[in-house]
């Protein structure tokens, strides 16, 4: 027989089927579209990405550091620009910090990051503002540019007077996209766009204000980028000058792109192999009920390999078909994905049909349906010719265990920990993956199959008739009782799943919580001006706490070694500390005792008092910085406050709860040392009403213009709403998984669909209403929804409380009430996709009962 | 006990209509025994459905123990089977997932009677008191017919329909179900309504309906 009669013959043999193999094209395409749509889009993302590449910094290099540019800094970014070349390369310094901004004509205030540019950045990219055009002004005029967010918390219009510290300016357009700028990030503090020249008329960069000042560079053509940087980076490491290239942004960026397409992949994928699991246990059903065509067609002559080439082909067309609906499908949805995930994304994306990904996504769709087909079709080898002579009653072909189907299992689960591996693009996170999977499936498979066990040892004989009629039907001949509780379950505990991490995560994070702890921070306050701050707060009744010193310094030696020593030192020894640990700035705190949120973990607390004269002084450090620095008890440490060294000595190791917005330190001082050191005091106070918190930062800034206040409650928006912003993108590509979990519910009733019938049309022959043929309907899809819904759950709390424990480490919480709405939703999704696909079976005359058989 | 009048029925096919059931009127007392034969295609189940109510003919009446079938709706026909009407189908038709006893129960757990000593007693009247847990994949093609015979008089019907009931055995155990039949319809006074299309068996009942091309041909009392 030739491939091209086979062909033929599969086409022919499927075609009576059609409603049934078209559900089976559209369990692929499920997986297919969700695949294709968010691999295309990635590579979307990687084109954009790279095409903006240079915008999303501006320049070809920028020095980063954390006070302003030294003479000698602007000297070496002057050579490096010019380098020799004409014309000249260009230089910009670009200023960032945070403040009050406020419209002096209205009421409020909010937390701004003012970003003040000098000279002509960005060179690269383009900043698109309204009206059009007004960015320019920026370097020739006094005017300010803001993000719209800030114009809508304020309601505030073009035209006002923005005030920042002792600055005055109008403002006369808003930014509207800056090139790399994510635009989730404005939920936490709106941006404000000032001349560079005027950050000294605010009077807001003084002792204790943190800033972050980058000089962008534009070197001339031909210049190579990269060899330069590397060259800049050991001699600017001492001044803590980070360098930045365009490559940096690029890799950095592309990265976190990436990592959120593959994550959202590897969503995709199950999808599909929810789908591969509805193929398989169709074709496990229908080559039962196909065991007479099967016969005849051996009868006739067919070798059995002729006979399971017939069928594996018509598994590959199933596959080929529902992979081509469900690329076309997935090139639409990606359409879609920008506006989905637009709001994280630092560059505009154009969908673009990416080839790779259609490609991949037909083959692996062909794949999935295959092998996934493979193993229940094996068992036609076993079906003898004599079946058309008598058809064995218990014909359960029984899973045979020869060499071939042990083969086929083996390759069926290395395709897919390989599907995972190459989704996931890191080998072992792929292998974890499957695992994963692996353990839902058995977890969701065992459960269905206890059911069944358990339905069949111990019927529940005293139930109402019609609930026993349709719980007998979750273990007739040919159900699908596994493969529906496998699909639906898995659809649940993904969707449950993302559920619980997300309530776990904003409810760590939840920062105005409990009301009583306090919702308004006030940092930045200078020691003279304590007194002030102390009674306008006490004028409203309002119980600040005690102020908390802050004092910046930076680590001079760690155990008799300097941090310049350690920066020669290139060799990777463990146990060396961090370099982020040794350059970065310290803001650290005196006092003499534990607050709630830190515990003493090693070695013990100071007592009141202070340490003797010439001593070093005792520190507590926070366990994990610890552990950077490769400092225990009784280590030493000199810190630089201010050019002043101090001595420490470590006494105690503290486990601090950072989720907890309070003013927590990686290291705290004995009191005694640091009285005298320059520093910032910061107070937290609770303020209930929002009204109330808005007049009273006002009042602050109008009185000290340089200290801020943080707004909990806004903080806490911001972070609801991103949460929230991600949580629905994630849910988006769930979904997929509970449409392909509803397609295998779908397929399956189709499959079981003349049973159906039969018995439909025979209980209503021997007196069954219409509502009591329904309701045994109603009895087995809710028997199979709440067991899918249930397995799903308690899955999902399984996989919620190992991430909430070992990943985020934070206690585990139960959303009860939106896990309850789930396993409805999907209990009830299940009866009424059960009953709409039966609704037909009900209308059909018992007359059908005499016909046929 | 059961009659009809100009009984007509007809399906819409691809290229017109197509008349299965021409004009069909005769009467059946209570308690007689009619055989409806006929060559295949003859129009003998699809006059038995509408006999039966399981199906709405194109034209004319049925009137079952008095009642006018074409005026209740599904439901209500539904019912009247249930109260008044037994099947015995040449496929058995048991559910797969019931056991022999269960399945003979079904009809009377539709009106609300979960007793099962009748469904018991049946049983152990059509020789399988022993096997009352067994499913029907566990039960020879016999048996289950015998099973189907219990399930069709657990109701205490007043009338039985019987579609080829032996045309999936063997001429033994055929001769057999037939014998269980008419004694059970014998004891219950049953109207026994039965379709076949051997002579032999048509022969045991006192009137025989003959059809042909969906016209009622003749119409023999013995």
């Amino acid at each position: 027989m030739t491939l091209r009669a086979l062909v033929q013959l599969a086409w022919r043999e499927g075609r009576a089927s059609r409603r049934r193999l078209l559900l089976l094209v559209a369990a692929i395409a499920t997986g297919t579209a969700a695949l294709v749509a968010i691999n295309s889009f990635t590579a979307n993302l990687r084109t954009a990405v790279s095409a903006e590449a240079r915008g999303l910094l501006g320049a070809d290099l920028a020095l980063a550091s954390r006070s302003p540019p030294t003479e000698a800094l602007r000297t070496l970014a002057d050579s490096l620009a010019c380098a020799g070349a004409i014309p000249c390369g260009d230089r910009a310094t670009v200023t960032t910090f945070s403040a009050m901004g406020y419209i002096p004509t209205r009421t409020g205030v909010r937390l701004v990051r003012v970003t003040a540019v000098e000279g002509v950045w960005p060179f690269f990219g383009s900043i698109t503002t309204t009206p059009a055009g007004t960015w320019p002004r920026l370097q020739a005029e006094r005017v300010a540019l803001v993000d719209p967010a800030f114009l809508t918390a304020l309601g505030a219009s073009l035209g006002d007077t923005l005030a920042l510290g002792d600055l005055r300016l109008p403002i006369v357009g808003t930014v509207d996209h800056v090139p790399g700028d994510v635009g989730i990030t404005t939920a936490f503090g709106p941006r404000v766009f000032i001349p560079g020249a005027l950050v000294p008329e605010t009077g807001l960069l003084g002792f204790g204000a943190r800033a972050q000042y980058d000089t962008y560079l534009r070197l001339p053509t031909g210049t190579v980028v990269e060899a330069i940087a590397d060259s800049l980076r050991p001699r600017l490491r001492p001044d803590r000058v980070r360098v930045r290239t365009v490559q940096d942004e690029q890799r950095n960026l592309g990265n976190a792109l990436e990592r959120m397409g593959r994550f959202l992949g590897l969503v995709a994928l199950v999808a599909l192999l929810l789908g591969g699991l509805g193929v398989a246990s169709a074709v496990h059903v229908m080559i039962r009920q196909k065991m007479e065509t099967i016969a005849v067609l051996r009868c006739l002559g067919g070798s059995s390999r002729q006979v399971f080439a017939l069928f594996l082909i018509q598994a590959a067309g199933i596959g080929l078909l529902g992979s081509t609906v469900g690329a076309a499908i997935g090139l639409a949805v990606q359409q879609a994905l920008p506006r989905v995930l637009g709001e994280f994304l630092p560059v505009t994306v154009t969908p673009t049909v990416s080839w790779p990904a259609l490609a991949t996504g037909l083959c692996l769709g062909v794949w999935t349906a295959v092998a996934f087909a493979l193993i229940p079709l094996l068992g036609i080898r076993k079906i003898s010719p004599l079946a058309t002579l008598r058809r064995p009653y218990e014909a359960e072909a029984r899973p045979s265990r020869d060499r071939w189907t042990i083969i086929a299992t083996l390759a069926l689960m290395l395709s897919v920990v390989l599907m995972a591996m190459v989704q996931a693009g890191d080998p072992l996170r792929g292998a974890a993956f499957a695992a994963g999977i692996g353990v839902a499936l058995a977890g969701l498979w065992f459960s269905a199959f206890a059911l069944v066990w358990g339905l069949r040892k111990s019927f529940p004989h005293r139930l109402a008739y019609v609930w026993r009629q349709g719980l007998a039907n979750l273990y007739r001949p040919a159900n699908q009782t596994v493969s529906v509780v496998l699909s639906l379950g898995f659809g649940t505990f993904l969707l449950a799943t993302l559920l619980l991490v997300q309530h776990n995560l904003l409810r760590s994070l939840r920062v105005d919580g409990g009301s009583r702890r306090p919702n308004l921070i006030l940092f930045d306050i200078q020691p003279d001006q304590a007194a002030g701050v102390d009674s306008l707060l006490h004028a409203r009744a309002l119980l600040p706490t005690p102020a908390v010193p802050l004092v910046p310094m930076r680590i001079q030696s760690v155990g008799g070694r300097t941090v310049q020593d350690y920066s020669r030192d290139t060799t990777e020894v463990d146990g060396r500390p961090a370099g982020w640990a040794l350059r970065r700035e310290y803001r650290s705190t005196y006092r003499d005792s534990v607050v709630g949120s830190e515990r003493v973990v090693a070695g013990s607390w100071w007592g009141p008092g202070t340490d003797s004269a010439g001593a070093p002084v005792s520190i507590s450090v926070e366990v994990g910085l610890a552990e950077e620095l490769g400092v225990s008890i009784g280590d030493q440490i000199t810190w630089d406050v201010q050019g002043v060294p101090i001595a420490s000595r470590v006494t105690s190791l503290r486990e601090v709860d950072w989720a907890r917005f309070e003013t927590n330190f990686f290291v705290v001082f004995r009191p005694g040392a640091l009285e005298a050191a320059p520093q910032t005091l910061v107070t937290l106070v609770r303020v209930d009403s929002a009204s109330e918190r808005g007049v009273i930062q006002r009042a602050i800034v109008e009185q000290f213009a340089n200290i801020s206040a943080l707004d909990l409650s806004t903080v806490q928006r911001a972070l609801d709403d991103i949460f929230g912003k991600v949580g629905a993108a994630i849910r988006f590509m769930a979904f997929f998984t509970l449409a392909a979990g509803l397609v295998v519910l779908l397929g399956s009733l189709a499959t079981s669909r003349a049973q159906r019938l039969r018995e439909t049309v025979l209980l209503k022959t021997l007196g069954a209403s219409r509502a009591q043929v329904t309701r045994v309907a109603v009895a087995e899809y809710l028997a199979l929804g709440t067991l899918a819904a249930l397995t799903g759950l308690v899955l999902a709390l399984g996989s919620g409380w190992a991430l909430a424990r070992w990943l985020f480490e934070t206690k585990f919480a139960l959303p009860g009430a939106s896990m309850l709405l789930l396993a409805t939703g999907v209990v009830t999704l299940t009866v009424g996709v059960g009953l709409w696909s039966s609704v037909d079976l009900f209308r059909r005359t018992p007359l059908d009962a005499l016909r046929n058989e | 006990m059961l009659r009809c009048e100009n009984l007509t029925q007809s399906y819409r096919s691809g290229t017109g209509t197509l008349t299965v059931l021409q004009d069909i009127s005769f009467a059946v007392e209570a308690g007689e025994f009619l055989a409806i034969v006929g060559p295949s295609g003859s129009g003998k189940t699809t006059l038995l459905g509408l006999l039966a109510g399981l199906d709405r003919p194109a034209a004319g009446e049925v009137w079952l123990d008095g009642v006018g079938l074409s005026r209740l709706d599904e439901d209500q026909r539904a019912a009247l089977r249930g109260a008044k009407v037994g099947f015995v189908f040449q496929a058995y038709q048991l559910i797969p997932t019931l056991t022999a006893l269960e399945n003979v129960q079904v009809p009377l757990e539709l009106r609300g009677e979960s007793d099962p000593s009748r469904a018991r007693a049946l049983l152990e009247r059509v020789g399988l008191g022993d096997r009352t847990g067994h499913y029907p994949a566990q039960l020879s093609g016999g048996e289950q017919q015998r099973v189907a015979l219990a399930r069709a008089f657990s109701t205490r019907p007043k009338i039985l329909f019987a579609d080829e009931p032996t045309g999936n055995l063997d001429q033994r155990t055929g001769a057999g179900i037939i014998e269980l039949m008419t004694d059970l319809n014998r004891e219950a006074g049953t109207t026994l309504v039965l379709v076949t299309h051997d002579p032999d068996l048509a022969g045991r009942a006192r009137r025989i309906l003959r059809l042909a091309d969906g016209r009622l041909e003749s119409d023999t009392t013995t």
